[in-house]
Parts: structure tokens; sequence; C-alpha cells
């Protein structure tokens, strides 16, 4: 009898993901509502902090253990969870939608013969199935959907589930060593973009499009952006320009992100950027032109210019920092 | 050799969403349908690969869908790609469902090195990739901006957040494309007449039963129109107290 839902925590390098909290409170929500137990379980060889996450509610971690898998293997990641989901008999399988929730979700899905829907931005409970919802069309529309298999797969949008401290219990951790992973497909290299957040985990994003006239001026983006601890994002207009990298591109074809406060400078906010940015929680637009489309979603906006202002917003906001 | 390119044929990224009246589906009237955006780098990188590796390698492009599928697929020899196959099915499928046909065509055709893009702008499942790798029994790697084949080998970088992975694997591989990982070439007038006369070969796809149920779709909730707080910077203390007292974000 399948009686059990599952978290997958993310970690990279030892350390734990922000969005494995998330995860973890979604699991255990879930598993109350729907009668069913719950526990977590996570991949890799050293990882700090796994006690964390029993103030999430996970009390009972299973960490499955090899120097190897110390750097991500899909191959191997793949296979010991789905195995893992199979002797514990889980019925619901949460994992984040990160790249690697997104990487390993559907080929757990083949192994366990059943689906998954991913990116959700609610999960409820009606009767005794689970209703979820996500964005498509880059969020132009959202759909309602429910699953018809087994074991039922659900990757949660980062920043939208609130990770909430429900207790300070020390969960058991148990640590189960395996032996010779799959290694077919695996990571040997991790460059890290230096010292940058990224827009996809960032709280703020401070964006800057064609307006900011040139990539030499993007330090007035940066500075904001390390005042506020903020990622910097950018319109594609300036990414296929060269100024900025692709990485930071916000929108249908970049990027989708949900961070708490993006704002947007000398954006107009054409329809595949507000694509990838509207379901931030408040959204402020920076442009000279007060007909420009980003101040329809915008909950606060400054109709000028950019270069006037965001040096006054920068030193406005390091007063209130300090 | 045989390689496969897997694409899409979605509405424009323009495209103003209405909510179809069974209101589980878009209204696609007035809607342009064009080829995946991502789907372009997934061609481009299959005709890289078969001019580096010799005269006998033929590239397919597979789509599975509708009759104007075909219009894609079109696209696709105009590029370059030597034949086409459409997995016909009027109904909308799945990811589970268009996986499952792909896996089955790859197979017969005997396919080694297949490309998808990262993600198809209609539904963003971003899952296609894997699945038919899963269901293959290929290994995949996903969302890659760099790729190196050399023999049986496979070296890949892919996009993660704020960073990259360098991947190592063998052939047979799925792997999906993302932006950056090369400048897709325009179809040359020539490419285009040649592509009227490319064969696109029709089948039925395999029989399948949907896994995913949609109940409803709906337009996002509608947000209050902003303020607008001012034209310079004597706006920003005001911006800035809201930010802190009303938004509580800062
Ligand atoms: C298939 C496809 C996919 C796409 N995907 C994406 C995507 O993922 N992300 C994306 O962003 N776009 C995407 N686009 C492009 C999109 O359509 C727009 O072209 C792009 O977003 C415009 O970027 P922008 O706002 O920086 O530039 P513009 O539209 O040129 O806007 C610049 C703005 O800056 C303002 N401005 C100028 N000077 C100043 C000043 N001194 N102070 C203040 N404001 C100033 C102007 O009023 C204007 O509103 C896509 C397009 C296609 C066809
Ligand atoms: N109907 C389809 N026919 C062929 N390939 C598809 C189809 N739908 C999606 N794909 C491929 O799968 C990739 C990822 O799509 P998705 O998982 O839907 O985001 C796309 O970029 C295409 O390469």
């Amino acid at each position: 009898m399948a009686n059990k839902v599952l978290s997958v925590i993310e970690q990279r390098e030892g350390i734990i993901k922000k969005i494995s909290y998330e995860a973890v409170s979604v699991g255990v929500s879930l598993a109350k509502e729907l009668n069913l137990e719950f526990e977590a379980v996570v991949i890799g060889s050293e990882i700090e902090g796994l006690s964390n996450l029993g103030n999430y509610g996970a009390a009972k971690i299973t960490h499955l253990k090899n120097a190897d898998l110390h750097n991500f293997s899909s191959s191997a990641y793949s296979e010991l969870t789905s195995n893992y989901a199979k002797e514990v008999n889980a019925s619901v399988i949460i994992l984040g939608n990160t790249s690697f929730g997104n990487e390993l979700t559907p080929r757990i899905a083949v192994k366990l013969n059943s689906a998954c829907i991913v990116d959700c931005i609610n999960l409820t409970v009606e009767g005794d199935e689970i209703i979820a919802t996500r964005p498509v069309y880059a969020g132009k529309a959202y759909i309602k959907s429910k699953l018809h298999s087994d074991v039922k797969i659900y990757t949660i949008r980062p920043n939208v589930f609130k990770a909430e401290k429900v207790s300070d219990q020390s969960p058991e951790i148990k640590v189960e060593e395996i032996s010779n992973p799959n290694l077919k497909t695996k990571v040997v290299a991790y460059k890290k973009s230096e010292g940058k957040l990224d827009v996809a985990e960032a709280n703020i994003i401070v964006a800057g499009g064609r307006g900011m006239k040139g990539p030499e001026h993007f330090n007035l983006i940066e500075s904001l952006a390390e005042v506020l601890g903020a990622a910097v994002g950018a319109s594609r207009a300036v990414v296929d320009a060269g100024w900025r990298p692709h990485s930071e591109q916000v929108g249908q074809t970049g990027k989708t992100v949900s961070p708490s406060l993006y704002i947007a400078c000398g954006i107009s906010g054409a329809i595949q950027h507000l694509a990838g940015m509207s379901s931030s929680k408040y959204i402020v637009a920076i442009n000279k032109d007060k007909d420009a489309p980003i101040f329809s979603i915008a909950d606060y906006g400054i109709a000028g210019d950019v270069f006037e202002i965001l040096p006054v917003l920068t030193e406005e906001i390091k007063k209130i920092k300090s | 050799m045989k390689i496969a390119v897997c694409i899409s044929h979605v509405p424009d990224t323009a495209t103003r969403i209405k909510i179809g009246s069974d209101r589980k589906s878009i209204d696609p009237n007035g809607v342009t349908y064009i080829l995946n955006p991502y789907d372009e780098f997934a061609i481009e990188e299959a005709l890289k690969t078969k001019e580096k590796s010799g005269a006998d390698t033929v590239v397919y492009a597979i789509s599975v869908g509708g009759e104007t599928n075909k219009e894609t697929i079109r696209k696709a020899l105009a590029m370059g790609v030597d034949e086409g196959v459409l997995l016909k099915d009027d109904q909308p499928r799945d990811s589970f469902g268009i996986a499952r046909a792909l896996s089955e065509e790859i197979k017969s055709l005997g396919c080694e090195i297949v490309f998808f893009g990262k993600q198809s702008v209609d539904f963003d499942n971003s899952i296609t990739g894997q699945l038919t790798a899963e269901l293959l029994n290929y290994n995949c790697i996903p969302v890659v901006v760099d790729l190196k084949l050399e023999g049986n080998k496979v070296i890949a970088e892919r996009e993660i957040e704020g960073g990259r992975e360098v991947v190592e694997t063998e052939i047979p591989v799925v792997i999906t494309a993302q932006k950056g990982l090369n400048e897709p070439r325009y179809a040359s007038l020539k490419g285009i007449m040649a592509a009227k006369k490319k064969n696109i070969a029709e089948k039925p796809a395999v029989a399948y039963s949907a896994l995913t149920e949609t109940i409803d779709m709906s337009l996002p909730p509608s947000k209050q129109p902003g303020r607008i707080l001012g034209t310079d910077s004597s706006a920003v203390p005001e911006l800035v107290k809201l930010l802190r007292e009303e938004a509580k974000v800062i």
C-alpha cells in the first residue's frame, strides 16, 4: 500500500538549497491533509545542516551516501530516488522546479511508471485528490490539473510556497551507504558564475533594458542590486545586443522568476518580458515613457529618467540599510 | 549515422492568450503558430553534427500533432534537415503521450543522437526530452549550451542556477538545447525550394491514454493597476517608504 509523501532534498556542494525547505513544507502539509506519513530523502556525500530540515517538519530523513555522489549524476540520482520511493511505498513525491528537479522528475516518473506535474504554484487537496495549479504559455494562462498515475509527482516553483518553521525537534537521520552508483551520466566540473546571485534564486531582482543605453551604464543597476542584495536581470534586447549574458535574461525565452521584488529599469514591458516576471510579488518600474506597458503590471512606478533616478534610489536605500 | 531532432509547433510568443470555450485549452482563432524557438537551436546542432560526421548521416525532424505541424516540419527541412516525420494525432497529448510516440519512432529509425529544445513555449514543461530518453534508455543531458562529441563520448556544458555544469556521458544520448548553444542558420531560398520536394512521412502516433487531466484553464488573476509616484527622483523617498512599509520587501 502506497502510504507516504516523500520530499526530495536538493543539495549542491554539500549545502542544502533553499527550495528544499519549501519542498519539505509542502510535503508535510500535503501529508497532513491526505493522512499520510511524511519523510525526506537526500543524495550526496558530506552534507551540512541536514538537521535544520527538522524545523520544517521533516521528522525522518534518509541520506543515501557515497563519496562519488558529491557531484550530481542524473543517472545515479534518478535511479536511487525512484528505488527509494518504491522501497518506502511513496505515493506522492515533491521536488523543486530547479534544474535539479527538472532533470530528475521526468526520469523518476518513467521509472515509477507514473506521471508528474511540473512548476506548480498551488497544490490543494480536494477530497482525496491533489489539484495542481501551474502557469502555462509563460504565465499568460493558468491551468488546474490532476494526475491519474499511481505515484504522483509534483515540482514546485521556487519562492512561491512558504517554508514554515513548525517544530524545533531534531529529525531522525538515517544514513544508507550506497555501493556502485550508476555514474553513466555525471557532472565532472561545476563552473560557478563569480560571486553572482542567479535571477532564478534571488529574492530581489534589479533588471535593466535598452533604456540603459549601453553596457557601460549597467554599473547603475549593479550598484542598486548590491545595496539590496539582489540579482541583476536583463531584457532580451540587451542580451541580444551582447551587453549582458544570457543567464540574466528574464522572459519567455529566458528565465521565469517570481521574486518578492522586481525593479524594471528602462524596460518597455513587451509581452515576452512580462511573461517571465509577472508573478513577482511586487513590481517597480522606472521608465521615462509613462505609457510603457510595464506600468500596467507595476505596483509602483516612476515615469522618469533612469540616469537621474537610479543613483538617488541607491543612495536612499543605502541610508536605510546602514 | 542517424540523428533525430524533435520539434513542436507552438503559438507565436507575441500571442495574447484567450481561453477556449471548453475552458481547458486556448482559443486558437487568430493565433499564429511557429516552430518552437528553442527547437531552432536543436535543429542547428543536429545539422552541425551531421556536417562534422560525414555524408551518409541522415537527420530526421519528428513532430507529434495535427496536419498543421507540417508547416513547422517544412521549416526544419528548409534549414537543411533531410527527412520529416509527422506522428499524427489530432487530439492534444500530454508530454508523456508525446514522448511515448517519439520514442517508438526514434527506436524504429535507429537514431542514436537525438536533439530536443529545452522547452516548448506552450505548456513550458521542459520534460519531453528527458521522458523520451528514459523511455529509450538513452543517456540525457538537458539545457545544453556547449556540446562536444568525440567518438562515443559526449561532453556538454549545461546551464544551472548560478553557473554551469560540465557533464560527461556516452552515445546513445538525448540533448536538449538552450539558447547560446549555437546561432541557428536562416533557411536559404535554395533550402526553401528544396524543402518543397522533400518527403514528410506521416504515421499515426502510437495510442496512449493520458495520465494527466486538465480540469480548468483560466487567465491569471489580473493585477490592480499600479501607482505612478512621480516623474523624477523627488519620488524616490516615497517609493522607498512604500517598499518598506506597505510592501515590506526591503
Ligand atoms: C520569440 C521571441 C522571444 C522573446 N523572448 C524574450 C524574453 O525572454 N525576454 C525579453 O525581455 N524579451 C523577449 N523578447 C523580446 C521582446 O519582444 C522585446 O523586444 C524586448 O523585451 C524589449 O526589451 P527592452 O524593454 O529592453 O527594450 P525596448 O522595448 O526598446 O524598451 C526600452 C525602454 O526603455 C525606456 N527608456 C529609454 N530611455 C530611458 C531612460 N533614459 N530612462 C528610463 N527609461 C528609458 C523606453 O521608454 C522603453 O520603454 C522576445 C521576442 C521574441 C520574438
Ligand atoms: N508535439 C511534439 N512533437 C515533437 N517534439 C516535441 C513536441 N512537444 C515537445 N517536443 C520537444 O520537446 C521539447 C520540450 O518540450 P516540453 O517538454 O513540452 O517543454 C521541445 O523543445 C521539443 O523539442
